[in-house]
């Protein structure tokens, strides 16, 4: 059953809320999201050594928290609220998760302390961003008697611009293995690509025979639970961007007035603020039970892939009714509900998209019956 | 005494009067008689009410007791609790000493006559006309949606008793007898074929001075009672004991009473959608290997996870004391006509032109066609969906209310034309 966060957690959110409150707000997420960069060196410095967060859910024995999902979806979910713009996602949840789940103790011993210090950007490369077991098709590994090259492309990687860590998942021929990579080394080649979201740096990597250390063998089962923690805590973020959007649309309508009268009084649009919170409320409910789910093992091994899918949809809802709602201004420049809309549409998409999580959750239904 | 100690004391209590009491050989009527002269048929209820003024908690321990030794506990089907709560908030001791017994031992079945076709959501808005005319109420009026009412002996009434006040100050609550000339009670035919309602027309029928409750022009107060006692009703486990297989008088004439009580609802199950049997479906027709069929059953699991879940999380936060506000009854109520019309459209597809059968020629024996023609109610019963989504976004989101159109004498206020 979900429980409600107890009074460390309590604590750790409104420290990491107050952090961006004060770092994070629009006015740096617009200034941040024009540059190529796309980050606050200063802020990522004190949120990663200061807070820690870059190591929020990182084994203690490599420098991380040693906390667990939950409290990495605390961070998450305030990651989506404030639009943080930066590395972290990429390097301590992606990166970080694969490493913790997927590499043998020397990688994890390598590349670890660094990502969860923050002192080392890393990001993961995929080859393919819609389900686990599609990664590993598009980059190629030939393993040397030391050592390994890589070959092939990621289509899209975020933040690899900024990374000085790639952590790999290519194909080996007989299964896939985790792989770093420095981005100077010769035959990689780094091309920022546009995006939709701008305060999510994309990039295209190539590899060509690019000298790449191998990290081990990586099974199915790190594959995958690799998967359910980045999808959970993109799910994390999907809420949270959902609930500022939520009480700030709700907000407008009670002060926004037509007709002499505020637009909030209008039962047309009183239903639809009901349903949207009908439908955050349950996703909410689901992406919290999931952050438990994955600390401790339960009978649902589904729930990650199905908090993705319910947040990206009821953010969806959300962020698009959240510019209905508010009428022409919703969809200037100047105001702010863009911002989040387009982190939605990209989250929507990033990692699996609803329709895949929830094929992936009813191939899960299946194997657990058979 | 601690907790411990005192749930030790009362187990102790219970199981040595059980002990001494129970005989499953009685009539059911016989032991009830003793349950209640035992203090043992409603422990939360004051001591002067044939209670023991325990806590819920308190009374819990007891009715575990009585499971675990199979012993049959006071009348508690249908409508008959609400009556009992409203009568322990509100009535006179005089009603309490003539009605609150026999509610216990089954000896009195009770319905609820609140709902008119003139006032459905806007319950206010009654129009049945009662008048004080020699020492007696007079009532006058049609009611609907009267569950079990065509098995009652008595009925908790809503009624109008002044027309020139506005619309909630004009109400009285009464108890009214069922079994009197003036009272005709004719079974409603849904349309899935089930008649679980009755309506209620009332010509002349007269109710006792002595049974009106909770004052005049106080009935809206009083039902307020009634209405906060049914809600938490519709979040409580239904599912009561069965004693199947065992014997005694006892248990015989119980299986019979709950036979009676429960034939209202066995398509009840079939109105929430019976979102059970949607993996169990798709797998018999092959239906699971359709990409898009597949796409929608996770999209129905989901919904009925996320709703068990907030249900879930809501309690938690509750007893945990935090502030969040979780509109936990409201949210649950628009979650289940959600996941009903979800499941209704799921089991279709499902299905295919077998869905156009029904009964004993379509699937699971009529299981499938009685879902498909049962759900429309879920939304409606208990409060519309509307309605409920305007409790949430008045009363959780803090959105203006609609503007009111039926202040002022009710009389003036515009009212359906079939009303008198």
């Amino acid at each position: 059953m979900t429980q409600p966060l107890n009074e460390d957690q309590e604590q750790f959110r409104a420290v990491v809320d107050r952090f961006l409150t004060d770092k994070s707000p629009t006015t740096q997420v617009r200034r941040l999201m024009e540059t190529d960069r796309g980050y606050d060196a200063g802020v990522w410095k004190q949120l990663s050594q200061e807070l820690g967060l870059a190591g929020t859910h990182l084994p203690e024995i490599h420098g991380g928290f040693g906390f667990g999902p939950v409290e990495l979806g605390i961070v998450a979910e305030q990651m989506g609220r404030h639009l943080y713009c930066g590395p972290w996602f990429s390097s301590s949840v992606m990166a970080g998760s694969m490493l913790m789940l997927g590499a043998d103790e020397q990688g994890r011993e390598s590349c670890l302390p660094g990502i969860a210090s923050g002192e080392s950007i890393a990001t993961l490369v995929l080859d393919d961003l819609t389900a686990p077991a599609r990664v590993g098709q598009h980059i190629h590994a030939d393993l040397l008697s030391e050592g390994a090259t890589l070959s092939g492309h990621a289509g899209i990687v975020t933040d690899a611009h900024v990374a000085d860590l790639l952590i790999v998942v290519a194909g080996t021929g007989t299964g896939r293995g985790l792989f770093s990579v420095a981005p100077d080394t010769a035959g990689v080649e780094i091309t920022p690509l546009q995006s939709i979201d701008p305060t999510r740096k994309l990039c295209r990597v190539n590899f060509e025979a690019a000298a790449a250390i191998p990290l081990g063998e990586l099974s199915e089962a790190a594959m995958e639970a690799a998967w359910d923690y980045m999808s959970m805590a993109l799910a994390f973020e999907l809420i949270g961007s959902a609930q500022v959007l939520f009480d700030s649309t709700i907000d407008y309508m009670k002060m926004r007035v037509q007709f002499g009268r505020t637009i909030a009084s209008f039962q047309a649009l009183k239903h639809k603020s009901a349903d949207l919170l009908l439908e955050l409320e349950l996703a909410k409910a689901t992406v919290r039970q999931s952050a438990h789910e994955l600390a401790n093992g339960g009978q649902e091994p589904w729930l990650c892939s199905m908090a993705k899918a319910m947040a990206a949809d009821a953010c969806m809802s959300v962020a698009r009714s959240a510019i209905q709602l508010r009428g022409g201004i919703g969809f200037t420049w100047e105001n702010d509900t863009h911002l989040w809309f387009k982190r939605a549409k990209s989250s929507e998409v990033f990692l699996g998209s609803p329709y895949e999580h929830r094929e992936r959750v009813m191939q899960m239904m299946e194997r657990s019956v058979a | 005494m601690n907790g411990q100690e005192r749930e030790a004391a009362i187990i102790a209590e219970v199981t040595e009067w059980i002990s001494a009491n129970w005989n499953p050989d009685l009539s059911l009527q016989a032991w009830r008689e003793i349950l209640v002269d035992g203090g043992w048929a409603a422990p939360a209820w004051p001591e002067a009410c044939h209670g023991r003024g325990y806590t819920e908690a308190e009374a819990s321990v007891v009715s575990r007791v009585f499971r675990q030794h199979q012993v049959v506990g006071a009348a508690s089907s249908g409508p008959r609790g609400l009556a009992a709560e409203t009568i322990l908030a509100h009535g006179s001791d005089d009603q309490k000493k003539r009605y609150l017994r026999k509610i216990l031992t089954g000896e009195h079945a009770w319905c609820q006559l609140f709902s008119e076709p003139g006032s459905g959501s806007d319950l206010a808005g009654s129009s049945t006309k009662a008048e004080f005319i020699d020492g007696r109420w007079i009532i006058n009026g049609q009611k609907v949606w009267n569950t079990s009412a065509h098995h009652a002996d008595y009925g908790i009434l809503l009624a109008r008793s002044d027309w020139d006040l506005p619309k909630h100050q004009g109400l009285t609550y009464f108890l009214i007898d069922m079994h009197q000339p003036g009272v005709e009670v004719r079974p409603l035919r849904q349309m899935n074929g089930h008649a679980s309602f009755n309506e209620v027309f009332m010509t002349d029928a007269v109710v006792a001075a002595e049974d009106m409750i909770g004052g005049i022009g106080n009935g809206w107060a009083v039902a307020a009672t009634t209405l906060s006692v049914e809600r938490r009703g519709f979040s409580r486990d239904r599912s009561v004991q069965s004693f199947a297989g065992l014997s005694g008088r006892v248990y015989d004439e119980y299986q019979e009473e709950q036979r009676i009580a429960n034939e209202p609802y066995t398509w009840y199950p079939q109105r929430a959608g019976r979102v059970d049997l949607i993996l169990s479906r798709a797998r018999e027709t092959g239906a699971i290997n359709d990409p898009h069929v597949r796409q929608e059953i996770v999209r129905l699991l989901s919904m009925r996870k996320g709703a068990d879940l907030a249900a879930a999380g809501a309690a938690a936060m509750k007893k945990a004391g935090t502030n969040e506000v979780i509109p936990a009854g409201s949210i649950a109520k628009l979650a289940a006509s959600e996941i009903a019309r979800k499941a209704a459209h799921v089991h279709t597809m499902i299905s295919g032109p077998e869905a156009m059968l029904a009964g004993s020629d379509s699937a699971l024996e009529g299981t499938i066609a009685e879902i498909l023609i049962s759900v429309p109610a879920i939304s409606i019963a208990g409060g519309t969906d509307e309605i409920q989504k305007n409790i949430i976004s008045e009363r959780v989101l803090d959105m203006p209310r609609e503007p009111r159109f039926d202040t002022g004498p009710f009389r003036d206020i515009a009212r359906n034309t079939a009303d008198t």
